[in-house]
This record gives structure tokens, sequence and C-alpha cells, in this order.
């Protein structure tokens, strides 16, 4: 690899990455906090850069000001392997401008507000489209979670086999817990694909 | 009203780029892992103060998200000036461990759980 590794410092620790996708409001930074070993960071583009199409800006013409956030954390799962966590922005239709931000991830959790299920039928969407692993997580707000699992994924419709958990996405156990589900998941698909 | 303000914020940027809002090279990711080169190469010149300051926070390896976060900077910005900085042997890179659907990496998922499993 040209230039890898030809410094001094200690050296650069491979990393992946897994997003944290749901609907505005969900809880995504707030998950994202719970289990980052940082303070969550936020890096923004200007709306107004970085090549949009004109179908793009539509609605926000008069806004050259815009930007969109995007929230992350670290986890370092070993001495060289750091796991990212990317909080996606809201709008799913925003996401392009990190032109790489779905591509290389382990996987996803999408994040459900049950009040609000609609809110997170784009994220989920958009990851059966481009084939990357997922898994549901509902955020209980104050922890409360009024409605079985069962209803849950009925109302999303999902395939069979995506996990869906109960979480609170404030408790750092419980959003360790989805993330383990979400790597089970991919390990146990990564046997399956070994075994064919 | 702080939309004057913040326009500023983030259009001023693009003067560290000399304009330029595309990078002239793509090896730079969300994730991909910056080192300042140690020494600097020989008979360069002194950087300038925002290149300065990326060579400053990518001392010990840092991934370039958190190096726009760092920097307060959109990262379209930061990674044009890192490309300049590649270019000119001011830094090293390492790409993000490479995610194949069809051949996954059992033993990168395995280390995966198990630091998860520490939390």
């Amino acid at each position: 690899m040209a230039g890898s590794d030809t410094t001094a410092a200690r050296p650069a620790p491979d990393t992946v990455k897994i997003l944290i996708a749901g609907g505005f409001g969900v809880g995504k930074t707030t998950m994202v906090g719970s289990v980052s070993e940082i303070v969550p960071l936020r890096t923004e583009e200007p709306l107004t850069m970085a090549g949009l199409d004109v179908d793009d800006l539509n609605g926000v013409e008069e806004k050259r000001a815009t930007t969109v956030a995007l929230d992350f954390g670290r986890i370092s799962v070993s001495d060289d392997l750091v796991l990212y966590l990317f909080g996606t922005p809201g709008q799913q239709r925003f996401w392009f401008m990190w032109n790489d931000l779905a591509v290389g991830a382990l996987g996803a959790v999408v994040l459900v507000d049950v009040r609000r299920p609609k809110t997170s039928f784009a994220a989920i969407d958009f990851f059966e489209r481009r084939g990357i692993p997922f898994v549901i997580a509902v955020n209980g707000f104050h922890g409360e979670h009024p409605y079985p699992v069962e209803d849950i994924r009925d109302a999303l419709t999902l395939p069979d086999g995506v996990p869906v958990m109960l979480c609170d996405a404030r408790e750092r156990e419980s959003c360790r817990d989805v993330l383990i589900a979400l790597v089970d998941r991919l390990i146990a698909q990564a046997e399956a694909e070994a075994a064919s | 009203m702080g939309g004057s303000d913040s326009a500023g914020r983030l259009v001023r940027p693009f003067t560290l780029t000399g304009g330029r809002t595309r990078p002239s090279r793509a090896d730079f990711t969300l994730i991909t892992t910056v080192t300042a080169a140690d020494p600097q190469p020989e008979g360069a010149a002194r950087p300038q103060p925002e290149h300065a300051r990326i060579l400053r926070l990518c001392a010990e390896p840092v991934a370039v998200a958190e190096l726009a976060a760092r920097l307060d900077l959109p990262m379209s910005v930061v990674v044009i000036m890192l490309c300049d900085l590649l270019e000119a042997g001011r830094i090293s890179i390492h790409p993000p461990h490479p995610v194949n659907r069809t051949t996954p990496d059992l033993d990168l998922l395995q280390k995966v759980r198990e630091g998860l499993g520490r939390l």
C-alpha cells in the first residue's frame, strides 16, 4: 500500500464503521453518544457546495447557508481496530454529501420511534436495496415500550430474519446490546456463507 | 440572525483550497486514517497555517472525519487539503479495513464482537 505506515508514529489502526440510521429526532446521536468512547463529534457540509444536482436543492433554494450535519463516535475494539459509529442525517437524500458514507459499512442499526415508525421506512428501504445488513432497534422514549416486538415487525413489514430489539438509546448497555445483535447477525451470515 | 455568520463560516473554508471544491484524488474516506510524516520531507517549505494545524492534529493517526470535526471544517475542504499534503509527502494514509459482502471477514467480525462485549 503506497504511503502506508512509513512514519515513526504508532501504527495506524484498522478502521471499520457501522451506521446508525432512522428518521429525524429518533435518537441517533443519543445512541452514538451512549456507546462512544469520545463525546460525539460533528462534521458539517454546506449544502451549497459539493456539486449538488438541481433536484437535490429543491425546497432549499432560499437557504444558502443550509448545512447537513453528520454526528459520529468511536469505539476502540482492540489496540489495532477502531469502530466508528456514524449517526446518519435524518433525511437520507443528504447522505450523498459524504459520498462514501454507506460504502464499506459493516452494517447498520435502524432506530425506530414507535410513535412515528414511518419516519424510518426510508432508511430500511435504503439498506435493503443495497444489501447492507441491518437490525431494527425500537427506541422507547423514557424507556417505555408500549408495543410488543411482533406488532412493530408487522407495522414495518420487515423481511424474515431481520432482528427487532427494544432499546433505550440513552443507556450504554442497551445500545451495546443492539450493536452486538448486529454483529452476531453479521457473524451468522458469514458462517452461512462460508458453509455454502 | 446568525444566517450570514454561518454562511461565512462555511463558504470561507473554500478559500483555504484556492477555491477548489473537488479533491485531486480519491484516497480519502471518512475513516481513512491519516498520520503526519515524521520527519517531514527535507527541504519542504513551511506549511501554510491550516496545513500546519492538520499536521499537528495527525501527529498520531487520526481518521479524516475526526480531523474535519476537530478543525471545524467541512470534510470536502479537509480532503482537498489532505490531497495537497499527501502529494507533498507530508502525511501517510491507511485505508479502512475492506468490507466484502460476498466473502465476509469472520476474524474481523469476531474481533469486533469481542470488543463490544468488553464495553
